[in-house]
């Protein structure tokens, strides 16, 4: 209460006409700085659009779904890259939204607070590492460790499917959607833990007091209430995943093909970025990369604006009813 | 006897819950990991000579990374030029004049977006505006990038810290008959400085281990790079170099480089968060 009658008396002195220049001169200071983080969203939406006119001009929308990336005949078409983003983080949100929500719900329903903290503390600093580290172990460790046991034990169980089939590369798009959903969990536990501690505990009660076990509760009553919140974690571990580079761009064999094989490499958007940009010749080809990653800001950008609302909309919610 | 449905509720309770912990161990298991591995590679790997020498020409041993360790310090130097004063004067509007209005709305709804594109998408702005124009890469390149990359956390941990002040300080001062920005900046300010010092330091942390952003705006530089226009080496990009090259002692200096960045990054975030806890305690 106290917050908001002082918001109002700060109000109340600013829009009265005795508001000294001084105060004024401030206000618009700060305001500067804050407008700015508007201004910059823009002009990059601006200069991304700005130098890639000239594949937009000469490919069009085909630009998104052509399938041959040829630089030397100045064909360029973005599908393989796309593809190969999608899977690959849909691949990391397969394994990273299980997981990431069973941390959420131990720390949030079992943990103690004593253990839970310090606990969703040691999670968040695996975001922390840097993505190119992430790279690292997964060219030393993950990629030896796929090729030898992971995709030898799929194709032996899994092999009918033609997801797992193939000779075993170790790099490709099931070593990156594996480096990718340990860099996306992270943002899984925080937010979905925030989420479901802010789920009221009248919620729970009213169900154990109807008989449900422990998990029943977590079923019934506690995940419904926070399911748009948590569909925001998933979405914004989405965006990570999506944009994600350096990490990738070093596991998953770069080649522009589009193969339905998991063992197989595949490309992402921003791998080619970063492998293409600094050698690519002449302006079509450099500004045919900026229209990719014109394409991947648009996407991140929807993705993350989603996200974002779904998060906000819980917790108004929770503020709403308390 | 229990019923067979009550046996089954429970077993599903149990398998369930177990699974929760499970997932924990698991995640737990992944960070302990990858840290006693950088470790354990690193420290074999690491000498003085890291420190110290520049990296020597490819196919000879032996060499190191002292240019690429002061290309991050003057990389983070720039980018806090850049990020920390937009970063801390948007948090002093959010928290003072932007609480409710559509403004503040806008504004931390921006700053969310900002934070959430992919630093690739970075680069390539910074190479839009800096490289193009200039015509080469540089390290002002490379610090305008990661500079823009601080900008929205900055923002948002500094308004969440000016928040934590209680409203009884500011109207405390209002009463005295202080003009609000007197206020804002003698009292709120200073009671909010150490939280908003250690989320910039959380912030610097998260910049130093950007790859991405650096690859085509500071580029990479086997030598010193002389003041701010020249290309300059980074540790992360050397990482990415030297573990991505076919030669055995590259990836033993990458190994090396890890273990640094590691360390340092979440060092940061370690001490950070320590004086975070105490400050909220105290």
């Amino acid at each position: 209460m106290a917050k908001s009658g002082t918001n109002f008396f700060i109000k109340d002195m600013i829009g009265r006409p005795g508001v000294s220049s001084a105060d004024r001169f401030f206000r618009a200071t700060v305001l500067t700085g804050a407008l700015s983080v508007l201004v910059i969203t823009c002009v990059i939406a601006f200069e991304l659009v700005r130098n890639s006119v000239l594949p937009i001009k000469k490919f069009g929308w085909s630009f998104l779904w052509g399938t041959t990336w040829d630089p030397i005949a100045e064909v360029f078409g973005g599908l393989p890259f796309l593809y190969g983003t999608l899977v690959s983080s849909i691949l990391a949100l397969l394994i990273a939204v299980p997981v990431g929500l069973g941390v959420a719900i131990f720390l949030s329903e079992l943990a103690p607070r004593r253990a839970s903290d310090p606990i969703a503390f040691l999670v968040e600093l695996l975001a922390a590492v840097p993505s190119v580290i992430y790279g690292l172990v997964g060219i030393f460790v993950f990629v030896p460790w796929v090729r030898n046991f992971i995709e030898p034990a799929l194709s032996g169980t899994l092999g009918f499917l033609p997801l797992f089939r193939g000779a075993p590369y170790g790099v490709g798009m099931l070593t990156a959607g594996l480096v990718l959903a340990m860099m996306v969990v992270p943002f899984i536990v925080s937010v979905s833990r925030e989420i479901l501690m802010a789920v009221p505990r009248s919620q729970r009660e009213a169900i154990l007091s109807l008989g449900a076990t422990r998990w029943e509760m977590v079923r019934v009553a506690v995940l419904p209430y926070a399911r748009s919140g948590i569909m925001g974690s998933i979405f914004l571990a989405l965006a990570r995943a999506l944009g994600e580079t350096m990490a990738v761009t070093m596991v998953i064999g770069n080649r522009p093909e589009i193969r339905l094989s998991l063992f197989e490499p595949g490309y992402t958007m921003a791998a080619v970025i970063a492998n293409e940009f600094t050698e690519a010749t002449g302006d079509l080809y450099l500004q045919a990369l900026i229209e990719i990653g014109l394409v991947l800001f648009a996407v991140t950008i929807l993705v993350n604006a989603l996200a974002r609302l779904m998060i906000h909309s819980v917790f108004t919610k929770v503020e709403v009813r308390e | 006897m229990i019923p067979g449905l009550l046996l089954r509720r429970r077993v599903t309770n149990v398998v369930m819950l177990s699974l929760t912990g499970v997932s924990t161990a698991l995640v737990l298991g992944v960070l302990f990991f990858i840290l006693g591995y950088i470790t354990y590679h690193g420290i074999s790997a690491l000498d003085w000579d890291f420190f110290t020498k520049l990296p020597k020409p490819v196919g000879e041993k032996g060499g190191g990374m002292a240019n690429a360790i002061v290309g991050t310090i003057k990389l983070l130097f720039l980018a806090s030029l850049i990020g920390v004063p937009i970063g801390f004067m948007g948090g002093v509007y959010l928290s003072e004049y932007g609480r409710k209005n559509t403004a503040g709305f806008l504004i931390r709804y921006a700053a969310d977006l900002l934070n959430g594109i992919p630093s690739i998408v970075m680069g390539i702005f910074a190479y839009t505006i800096v490289v193009l124009p200039m015509g080469h890469f540089s390290t002002v390149a490379g610090g305008v990038a990661l500079g823009i990359m601080m900008i929205p956390i900055a923002v948002r941990s500094s308004e969440e810290f000016l928040k934590l002040v209680p409203a009884t300080v500011r109207e405390a001062g209002l009463a005295l008959g202080l003009s609000e920005w007197k206020v804002v900046c003698f009292i709120v300010i200073p009671t909010a400085f150490r939280g908003i010092v250690t989320g910039i330091m959380l912030d610097l942390a998260r910049v130093a281990g950007e790859t991405a952003p650096l690859l085509f705006t500071a580029f990479s530089n086997r030598f010193w790079s002389r003041g701010w226009l020249e290309p300059t080496a980074s540790l992360p990009v050397m990482i990415y170099t030297y573990a991505i090259a076919p030669y055995e002692d590259w990836h033993r200096q990458a190994w090396a480089a890890g273990m640094v960045l590691l360390m340092l990054v979440l060092g940061a975030n370690v001490v950070s968060r320590l004086i975070l806890h105490r400050q909220l305690k105290g």
